[in-house]
């Protein structure tokens, strides 16, 4: 059986999404609404018209398409096809493939198929996700995944309800679960400048974060504006406003926040 | 860098390029002097190579270390009349063309008038050269199929070996003589003219003593007048070293640069040799001295720098000897092509990477001067750390040290039957190409213009341009039923260019071999010794004729859209795609954007183009490799253009990429510019897709924004980049570190960029020198990003 799913973007040689150079497969849907959101294009579980401008879409899936559409619906065997292109660079620079969004959980079947996939291709891969999704799916997938890169946001949950439409409790939950069944996770704190950046967000995070003790690495994103012209493009409300990105100053004093912790604390991706 | 060094790098970037006409008026009065005539050709060339070296001036400038100069001071360039007299409007031309000039003062323009072009119009090879080839030859010539290295530059494309180090000139002489008295008069045939050649290379090498003593003796007269007595010492030092070196081999590392350069010197100043000679793997050959010298306390890492940056300036005093004409368009720059080899692996197969390579990372970084060029040979075995400083200096964002792969150099050697040891001791030379150092001539002969011949099959041989039939009745387009009946038809016609191509070759290098033998650069090059025979006729171990083809992407993705749309899709007929492009695509702007957006395009990793990519690979390589030349070697292929790209894209109208008429063609084998959407992997891909090892070097550009390169960590995935596509056997990879807005901004105020140095093609060069159309050109290729 050749299942399917709905993907917005593939992009080749990301160096962001995990360790080394990797593949990205980027799922359209996300059960979120985050202020911040890269991606605005990328909510809606079903392919969608853009009105304004071309998106840039990558890999040879997209050629014949609609310059004007965000999304298509492919099959895994067309994703794996993609993915298999770059076996090389993953050999050589211990990379691999990364199931990003949108949520990836949100297609728990395809994703599970596409994870399944690698494993027997000896594909490392990593689920980029919000953590926002039935503990039953992240069963589901935990035997398939090799790295889960899981968002930590607003640690309080009525912050958390406002700057991204669902609270936090699910996603905590599922952190813990994860932790306790030994997956390797990288914690993706992405730094709002004034909603997720603060004092206290950053302290609660920290705490948090001390309860789980085999957290294998901890990356802090800074804010990238990239999202401000994509808002434009695609007509959709920008709720944030113009931001700029923390100092380098700023991003080492946050970094030491974290300094403590028993694992690595990388600025960046 | 020290006082020294800064004062005498801003001078030798200060310094305007004129042309000098002593070396001219010097071989005019030697050859109407009536000598020549009375001995053989060798000999007289050695006898002209000898007058020159005792009767040119003599430059020291203040400050140096290392001595010598081409010209009678840096940037003086002279010109070399026996090869390629310049007329007054060539003059003319070189004096006021906006880019690339030399300054030419009335004395010159009389020598030339009075002088040079009574004596050599005719005599020069480049109008023996222009008479004796064909119609057919002068046609193609003319239509821009291909050019002609030859015309107005010898035949070099050599690198030095480690011999020099070993060896002295009287060495040499002994060697020659050796020679001599072998040879066999008596049942030997070639015995005669072997003694020609060998006598000749004897005073050639003597030449060069001279020349040494010559500097010896000024550097005594300065001593004289000096009253720093700190630089008294040093130009008595200057004098002892001229006196030790040619001469014999060389004791301390200082010794052994001062006696390259006037090897290299030499070389340049007997003929204007393409892709300057140059020392080759110089982290190799200086380590015994640095080693030895450090232990000793005679040396320490900082005088060694010092010398190492004095040595490279000697290098940025000699801009490329001045070219006019399509020779000019293809090779447009005042660069000449010296490219350091460092790293690689050993005559043993181990990792070469040493202390004295880093320090000379040092001083490339440091130097950041046009000249020379270098690279870093990286097989797998070199460490990691050498991969990452060198890309640390590419990020400072001026195309060097350019990246090449030992893995494929070698194998590509094995394949033309070099010997193992011979492969490991070579690389790249010139923009990318392969050689056997010390033992081989790998000469280039021309840039071919795969996409002019598409163009000509469409018109079954007429030129469309001309509306002149220069090619073969290759079938009319409208009658080919399918896309292998035009990739048939293309075959043919691409056949029938090389074969014309190849004729006037083998025209042009038994003038060169009859007319004008190289017997200096004879002695330095294995086994022209042992044979008794010259470099231009076959003496080297090894002799390579290449065809550079150019235009591989846009070929590609002119074969791709032509499949899809005319034989598969069936959107539009031959005639109406004729007619679409002979109109430039006035009027069907959408029909050019779905062949600009929406056909298959090299450089994405998607067969549906690269397997066109491959079968035009094939057809080239099956039309030239392995037909011999004249010298008892064989042709070969490469994959590069310098600056030819747009030379051959001005001669051609609209392509059924999208292209526009006159537009650049695409860069060594990198896509078209623009055309590659997947991001850095799929290029690499997609280029890995031709077999490198059956090639003598391809060229692959990328371009990285500065940001991809801020941190470490970019630097660390780039080098995943190359060591994955060296891997897959890719020959070579540069990047360009600089973002489209510095080069547009560069192109608004050139006065506050003077220094902004780009990657072009195999060489970099400062962007203001560059023409408008290879600055648009290496502005639309794509930027590669991160996600």
């Amino acid at each position: 059986m050749n299942i399917t799913g709905i993907i917005f973007d593939l992009k080749r040689f990301a160096v962001h999404d995990g360790p080394g150079i990797r593949t990205t497969v980027f799922f359209k849907g996300c059960p979120l609404n985050c202020w911040w959101c890269h991606n605005p294009e990328s909510r809606k579980l079903k392919p969608e018209r853009i009105a304004a401008g071309s998106h840039r879409h990558c890999a040879n899936l997209a050629i014949p398409d609609d310059p004007a559409m965000v999304g298509k619906t492919v099959s895994a065997d067309e994703i794996i096809a993609e993915i298999e292109k770059d076996l090389a660079f993953y050999d050589e620079s211990g990379g691999g493939v990364t199931f990003s969004g949108g949520e990836p959980l949100l297609q728990p079947d395809f994703l599970t198929d596409l994870l399944r996939r690698c494993r027997e291709r000896e594909i490392h891969s990593a689920v980029d996700t919000s953590g926002h999704a039935p503990w039953a799916h992240f069963e589901q997938i935990y035997p398939y995944t090799d790295l889960f890169l899981f968002d930590l946001k607003l640690i309080d949950d009525r912050l958390h309800r406002r700057y991204t439409n669902v609270g936090n409790r699910l996603i905590h939950d599922n952190l813990r679960r994860l932790h306790e069944l030994g997956a390797a996770i990288f914690i993706r704190i992405p730094l709002i400048p004034g909603i997720s950046d603060t004092e206290e967000n950053l302290a609660g995070i920290r705490t948090f974060l001390d309860g789980l003790p085999n957290i294998r690495q901890v990356n802090l994103l800074p804010y990238n504006p990239i999202g401000e012209s994509k808002y434009q493009r695609f007509h959709k409300k920008n709720r944030l406003g113009r931001l700029s990105t923390q100092p380098p100053s700023r991003l080492e004093a946050i970094r030491d926040h974290f300094s403590t912790l028993p694992c690595a604390v990388k600025i960046g991706g | 860098m020290n006082e020294r060094i800064r004062r005498l790098r801003q001078q030798s970037l200060d310094a305007r390029p004129v042309l000098s006409p002593e070396r001219a008026l010097l071989i005019t009065e030697f050859y109407r002097s009536g000598q020549a005539e009375q001995v053989a050709v060798p000999v007289a060339r050695a006898r002209a190579f000898q007058y020159l070296l005792e009767h040119k001036t003599i430059y020291i400038g203040e400050g140096e270390l290392i001595v010598g100069e081409r010209g009678p001071a840096p940037k003086a360039t002279p010109s070399y009349p026996e090869i390629c007299v310049h007329s007054l409007q060539d003059l003319e031309i070189l004096n006021t063309r906006e880019k690339i000039s030399f300054a030419v003062d009335e004395a010159t323009r009389r020598a030339t008038e009075e002088t040079l072009l009574p004596f050599w119009q005719g005599r020069a090879i480049r109008d023996r050269i222009f008479a004796a080839l064909d119609e057919d030859w002068k046609a193609a010539y003319d239509a821009g199929i291909f050019t002609e290295f030859m015309e107005q530059r010898a035949p070099g494309h050599t690198v030095l070996d480690d011999k020099i180090y070993h060896l002295g000139m009287r060495d040499f002489q002994a060697l020659i003589q050796a020679q001599i008295n072998r040879l066999d008069f008596y049942n030997d045939p070639d015995a005669l003219d072997q003694r020609d050649q060998l006598n000749a290379m004897h005073i050639a090498a003597g030449a060069l003593i001279a020349f040494a003593e010559r500097h010896a003796v000024e550097a005594e007269r300065q001593a004289q007048a000096e009253n720093d007595p700190t630089r008294r010492d040093e130009l008595l030092e200057i004098a002892r070293i001229c006196r030790r070196v040619p001469a014999s081999a060389p004791q301390t590392f200082r010794e052994a640069l001062q006696y390259y350069w006037f090897v290299h010197l030499g070389v340049i100043t007997e003929l204007n040799t393409w892709d300057s000679f140059n020392p080759g793997r110089l982290d190799q050959h200086l380590l015994p001295f640095y080693e030895k010298e450090l232990q000793a306390g005679t040396l320490n890492k900082e005088t060694a720098r010092e010398l190492l940056q004095a040595f490279w300036i000697k290098f940025n005093n000699q801009p490329a000897p001045p070219k006019v004409g399509v020779t000019a368009q293809e090779s447009n720059t005042y660069t000449d092509f010296c490219l350091i080899n460092l790293g690689g692996v050993k005559a043993d197969g181990s990792d070469a990477v040493n202390e004295l390579t880093y320090l000379l990372l040092d001083v490339i970084e440091e130097m950041r001067l046009l000249q020379p060029s270098s690279m870093v040979q990286i097989s797998r075995k070199n460490p990691d750390r050498f991969v990452r400083r060198a890309l640390k200096i590419i990020r400072s964002g001026f195309g060097q040290p350019s990246m090449f792969n030992s893995d494929a150099i070698i194998p590509e050697m094995l394949r033309q039957g070099k010997s193992i040891i011979d492969a490991r001791n070579g690389g790249a030379s010139g923009c990318v190409e392969t050689g056997a150092f010390g033992k081989e001539a790998y000469i280039l002969t021309g840039y071919f213009n795969l996409v002019k011949v598409l163009e000509i099959t469409l018109h079954n041989g007429v030129d469309p341009r001309s509306g002149k039939t220069i090619g073969i009745n290759s079938g009319d387009p409208e009658e080919w039923e399918s896309f292998d009946d035009l990739f048939a038809s293309f075959t043919r016609q691409l056949q029938h260019f090389i074969d014309i191509k190849i004729k006037g070759n083998r025209i042009i290098e038994r003038l060169y071999a009859r007319y004008l033998p190289a017997p200096f650069l004879s002695l330095l090059i294995d086994d022209c010794i042992a044979r008794g025979k010259d470099y231009n006729d076959g003496g080297a171990r090894y002799n390579s004729s290449y065809i550079q083809g150019v235009g591989l992407g846009t070929i590609t993705d002119t074969l791709a859209a032509l499949k899809q749309h005319v034989f598969e899709r069936r959107t539009v007929s031959i005639a109406e795609l004729k007619s679409i492009l002979a109109n430039d695509f006035a009027g069907a702007e959408d029909f050019q954007a779905t062949l600009l957006h929406r056909t298959p395009k090299y450089g994405n990793d998607d067969d549906h183009a690269d397997d066109l990519l491959r079968r035009v690979f094939e057809a080239y390589f099956a039309a030239i490799d392995g037909r011999p030349n004249t010298k008892g070697g064989h042709y070969r292929i490469n994959l590069l253009p310098t600056t030819c790209h747009v030379y051959f894209g001005s001669v051609i109208g609209a392509t059924a990429d999208g292209r526009r008429a006159g537009e650049p063609l695409s860069e060594g084998i990198s896509p078209v510019q623009g055309a590659d959407r997947n991001g850095p992997t799929a290029v690499i891909k997609s280029a890995a897709k031709i077999d490198h090892l059956r090639t003598g070097g391809t060229l692959l550009n990328q371009k990285f924004t500065p940001r991809f390169l801020a941190d470490d960590e970019g630097i660390q995935q780039l080098t995943h980049l190359v060591r994955s596509y060296f891997k897959m056997d890719g020959h070579h990879i540069q990047f360009n570190v600089v973002s489209a807005e510095t080069l547009r901004e560069a192109q608004k105020h050139p006065e506050k960029y003077g220094d902004l140095i780009v990657r072009v093609a195999g060489y970099s060069d400062y962007f203001v020198d560059l023409g408008g159309a290879l600055q648009e050109e290496i502005i639309r290729r794509t930027e590669q990003e991160y996600c």
